[in-house]
C-alpha cells in the first residue's frame, strides 16, 4: 500500500514555525483535554472560561499569575541547562525543596547574620541547597554511568520526607498551635516588593538569571561545550572535553537555580516553610523547559502562560473541580509538543504518483 | 524476632512486591521491544483509580479487572502513538504520561476519595499446599492477584527465552532493522508490547487500591512506578529475576514498617525514605560501570525505529 502522504526530511526549520509550532501544540493539548472533559460530562466552556477569568481576567488574577510564574521561571531555567546537555534532571521538585530548606535554615536560625545580609545569604543558601542535592543525584551518573532519570526522580521523594521531618519536628513553630509550619520569617528575611506593585523582586532575580543563562548559552565557550556534549557525548569526549566535570558542573548550576526558586517561594510568598511548598513546580518546570526548547528567553514567556494555567486551576476549585485538571493539561500539552516535534524534523508532502 | 513474626514479614513482603512485580514484568516486555516507558507511575495511578471507581459502581470483579486492563491498553496506545508512530523522545513522553495519569486520576477520583472498597478480595488458602509448615503460610494463603503472578512469572520467562515470539521480541529490541527485513512489522510489535506493559502496570495499580490498602487516595502509588522501573534494570530485563528483585524491594518496604515494632526508634520520615534510598543504592550497585563489563541493555532501547534511517 502506498500511503497518501509522505514525510520528507527537513534541512532547517523556518523561523515562523519556531513560534507557530509551540503555539499549535498548546492549543492542541488543551483541545485534547477538552475532548476528555466533554466525554466525562463536563462543560468545557465553563471550565476554560473560569480558568481564563481566574488567571488573566482581573488585575488580581494577573498578579497571582506573575507570582506563580516566578518559581516556574527559575526552576525551568535550571532544568533547561541540564536538558540542553541531555542530562535528564527530573529532580527539580527535590532541588526546589532543598533550596527552600536551606534558605529557611538561614532565615530562622542563623540570627548572627546582620539583617542587611540575610537575604543575600538566603539566596546563596538556596543555590547551595539545590546544588548539593542535584550534585548528589548526579555523581553516580558522572562516575559510574548510572541512569540519572530514575535517581534524580527518586531523590524528590527523599527530599519531601526530609522537609516534612523538619516541619513536623524540630523546626515546628513553638507558637503555631501545633500546625506543621515553621515560625514566620523576620521581616528582613522577606523579599521586598517591586516598588508600586505587589510582586516580589524574585521576578527580577528570574530575569537576571535568564539573561545570564542566555549569555552563557550563546556567547561563552562553556555554553558551546554544553551544546556539543548534548549533541554527541562521545564526539565531545573524543574532542577533549571533560565530560565528568561538565556533567557535575551543569547539574550544580541546574540544581542551584531550582534551589533559588525554592528560596524565592519561601521568602517571597509563603514567608515560612510549610508542607507541599514545592507544589509540583519542579514537574511543571520540565514541561516549560521542553516547550521553550531550552531557550532562556522563551522560558520567561512560557512560564507566564503556565503560571496562568496554575492560577486558573486553583480558580476551578471555587466551582468544585479539583486543581489536578491542570496536571492533566500539562501532560496533554507535553504530549502534543512531542507529537508536533515530528513536524520540526519532517515536511509532510502529498505523495506523488510513482511512475512505474 | 519470633518465628511467627518472621513468617508474617515474608508474607507481607510478598504482598508489597505484587504491585511492583506486575508493573516490572510488563515493563520488561516493553523495554525488550525497545521502548522505555517512564510513564509507569501515571499508568499505575490510572489503573488504581479505574479499578476502584468501577468496583464502587458495579461491585463486579470481572468488570473491574477488564476495565482496568482496558484503560491500561488505551494509555499504551496513546504512548505507542507518540513514541512509535510519531517517534517522539521516550524520556519526555514518559514524563508526560506520568503527569497526564497523575492529573487525570486525581480528577476522576475526587468523588471516591476515602470511601471503603465494596469488593473484598478474600484470602484463598490453596488446599494441601497451605498446610505445609512455614512455606504454606507464606506462599499459599494469598489472593488471586498473587496466584496469577505464580503463573505469569514462569510463563513470561518461557515465552521470552523459549519461544519463537520471545526470540522475535528480543530481536526487535536489539536490532529492529533485522526484524523488519524478515518481514515482521516493528511498529506493530512495539505497540503490542507497550500495551501489554501498560495493562500489567494498570493491574499493579488496581492491586494497590483494591487489596493493598483498599481505598483511593490521590498519588497513592507513592513512586512505585519509578521503583518498578529501577527493578527492570536491576533484573537485567529478565522477568524471573524481576520477581526476585520485587521480593527484595517488598521486603525493604515491610522492614521499614516493622522497624519501630521491633524496637528501633527512627523518626517515621526517615523510614519512609528507605525504599527510595534503597532503590537508588541498588541501581548504583547493579548498573554502575565499575570498570567491569557493562550491563547488557537492549541495544535499540529508547531509539525510535525509522525504516528510512536504516
Amino acid at each position: 500500500m502506498i500511503s497518501p502522504i509522505r514525510l520528507e526530511k527537513r534541512g532547517y526549520l523556518p523561523t515562523y514555525l519556531h513560534i507557530l509550532l509551540p503555539l499549535l501544540s498548546v492549543v492542541f493539548g488543551l483541545l485534547f483535554c477538552a475532548i476528555i472533559l466533554q466525554l466525562m460530562g463536563y462543560n468545557v466552556w465553563i471550565i476554560y472560561g473560569e480558568m481564563l477569568k481566574g488567571s488573566f481576567g482581573s488585575k488580581f488574577g494577573i498578579n497571582d499569575t506573575i507570582l506563580k510564574s516566578i518559581p516556574l521561571m527559575l526552576s525551568a531555567l535550571g532544568v533547561s541547562i541540564a536538558f540542553k546537555m541531555l542530562i535528564w534532571n527530573i529532580g527539580a521538585e527535590g532541588q526546589f525543596c532543598m533550596g527552600a530548606f536551606a534558605a529557611t535554615g538561614v532565615a530562622l536560625f542563623w540570627t548572627w547574620i546582620p539583617p542587611g545580609f540575610v537575604l543575600p545569604a538566603m539566596l546563596l543558601a538556596g543555590f547551595v541547597g539545590g546544588a548539593i542535592w542535584a550534585a548528589l543525584a548526579i555523581l553516580p551518573t558522572a562516575f559510574f554511568k548510572v541512569n540519572e532519570t530514575i535517581v534524580t526522580l527518586l531523590m524528590n521523594y527523599i527530599a519531601i520526607h526530609w522537609l516534612d521531618y523538619f516541619i513536623y519536628g524540630p523546626w515546628k513553630d513553638p507558637n503555631g498551635f501545633n500546625f506543621p509550619i515553621t515560625a514566620m520569617f523576620p521581616n528582613h528575611a522577606l523579599l521586598p516588593y517591586i516598588p508600586g506593585t505587589s510582586i516580589h523582586i524574585g521576578l527580577i532575580i528570574a530575569f537576571v538569571a535568564a539573561i545570564i543563562l542566555y549569555f552563557i548559552f550563546d556567547k561563552t565557550t562553556w555554553g558551546y561545550q554544553i551544546a556539543v556534549i548534548g549533541e554527541n557525548r562521545k564526539a565531545a569526549a573524543y574532542g577533549g572535553l571533560n565530560i565528568i566535570k561538565n556533567i557535575i558542573l551543569v547539574m550544580v548550576v541546574s540544581g542551584g537555580l531550582v534551589g533559588i526558586a525554592g528560596m524565592v517561594e519561601v521568602s517571597g510568598v509563603a514567608g515560612r516553610l510549610q508542607p507541599g511548598i514545592s507544589g509540583g513546580y519542579g514537574y511543571t518546570a520540565i514541561s516549560i523547559a521542553y516547550l521553550s526548547k531550552f531557550n532562556p528567553l522563551a522560558v520567561i514567556v512560557v512560564s507566564f502562560l503556565f503560571g496562568g494555567l496554575l492560577v486558573g486551576g486553583f480558580s476551578l476549585q471555587a466551582i468544585g473541580l479539583p486543581a489536578q485538571i491542570v496536571t492533566m493539561m500539562q501532560g496533554a500539552i507535553l504530549f502534543s509538543v512531542l507529537g508536533f516535534e515530528l513536524l520540526t524534523r519532517y515536511k509532510i508532502r502529498r505523495a506523488r504518483k510513482e511512475v512505474l | 524476632m519470633s518465628s511467627s513474626m518472621m513468617i508474617m514479614m515474608f508474607y507481607a513482603a510478598i504482598i508489597a512486591a505484587v504491585p511492583l512485580l506486575y508493573a516490572a514484568i510488563g515493563e520488561v516486555f516493553s523495554q525488550r521491544s525497545g521502548v522505555i516507558n517512564l510513564g509507569l507511575e501515571g499508568v499505575m495511578l490510572m489503573g488504581a483509580v479505574t479499578a476502584f471507581s468501577i468496583a464502587v459502581q458495579t461491585s463486579s470483579i470481572g468488570l473491574t479487572i477488564l476495565g482496568t486492563i482496558g484503560v491500561g491498553i488505551l494509555l499504551g496506545i496513546l504512548y505507542g502513538f507518540l513514541t512509535v508512530t510519531l517517534q517522539a523522545n521516550q524520556i519526555v513522553s514518559g514524563l508526560a504520561l506520568t503527569m497526564f495519569g497523575t492529573g487525570l486520576s486525581g480528577f476522576i477520583g475526587k468523588d471516591i476519595t476515602g470511601i471503603p472498597s465494596p469488593i473484598v478480595f478474600s484470602k484463598l488458602p490453596i488446599p494441601f499446599l497451605s498446610d505445609i509448615p512455614v512455606i504454606g503460610k507464606i506462599l499459599f494463603t494469598h489472593d488471586i492477584f498473587v496466584y496469577a503472578l505464580y503463573l505469569i512469572i514462569p510463563i513470561s520467562f518461557i515465552y521470552m527465552y523459549g519461544t519463537r515470539y520471545g526470540l522475535l521480541l528480543r530481536s526487535v529490541g536489539e536490532n529492529p532493522a533485522a526484524v523488519d527485513v524478515v518481514g515482521k512489522s516493528v511498529p506493530t510489535m512495539r505497540y503490542i508490547y507497550i500495551c501489554f506493559g501498560c495493562g500489567m502496570t494498570a493491574i499493579g495499580g488496581a492491586y494497590l487500591s483494591l487489596v493493598y490498602s483498599p481505598s483511593w487516595l490521590e498519588n497513592m502509588t507513592a513512586g512505585r512506578g519509578w521503583i518498578a522501573l529501577a527493578l527492570v534494570i536491576f533484573a537485567t530485563w529478565n522477568p524471573a529475576l524481576a520477581a526476585v528483585g520485587a521480593l527484595l524491594f517488598g521486603g525493604i518496604d515491610v522492614l521499614g514498617m516493622r522497624m519501630q515494632a521491633i524496637g528501633i526508634d527512627i523518626p517515621s520520615y526517615f523510614i519512609k525514605m528507605l525504599p527510595y534510598a534503597f532503590t537508588i543504592f541498588v541501581l548504583i550497585v547493579s548498573t554502575g560501570d565499575f570498570g567491569k563489563k557493562s550491563i547488557a541493555s537492549p541495544k535499540a532501547l529508547g531509539i525510535p525505529y525509522n525504516r528510512e534511517d536504516r
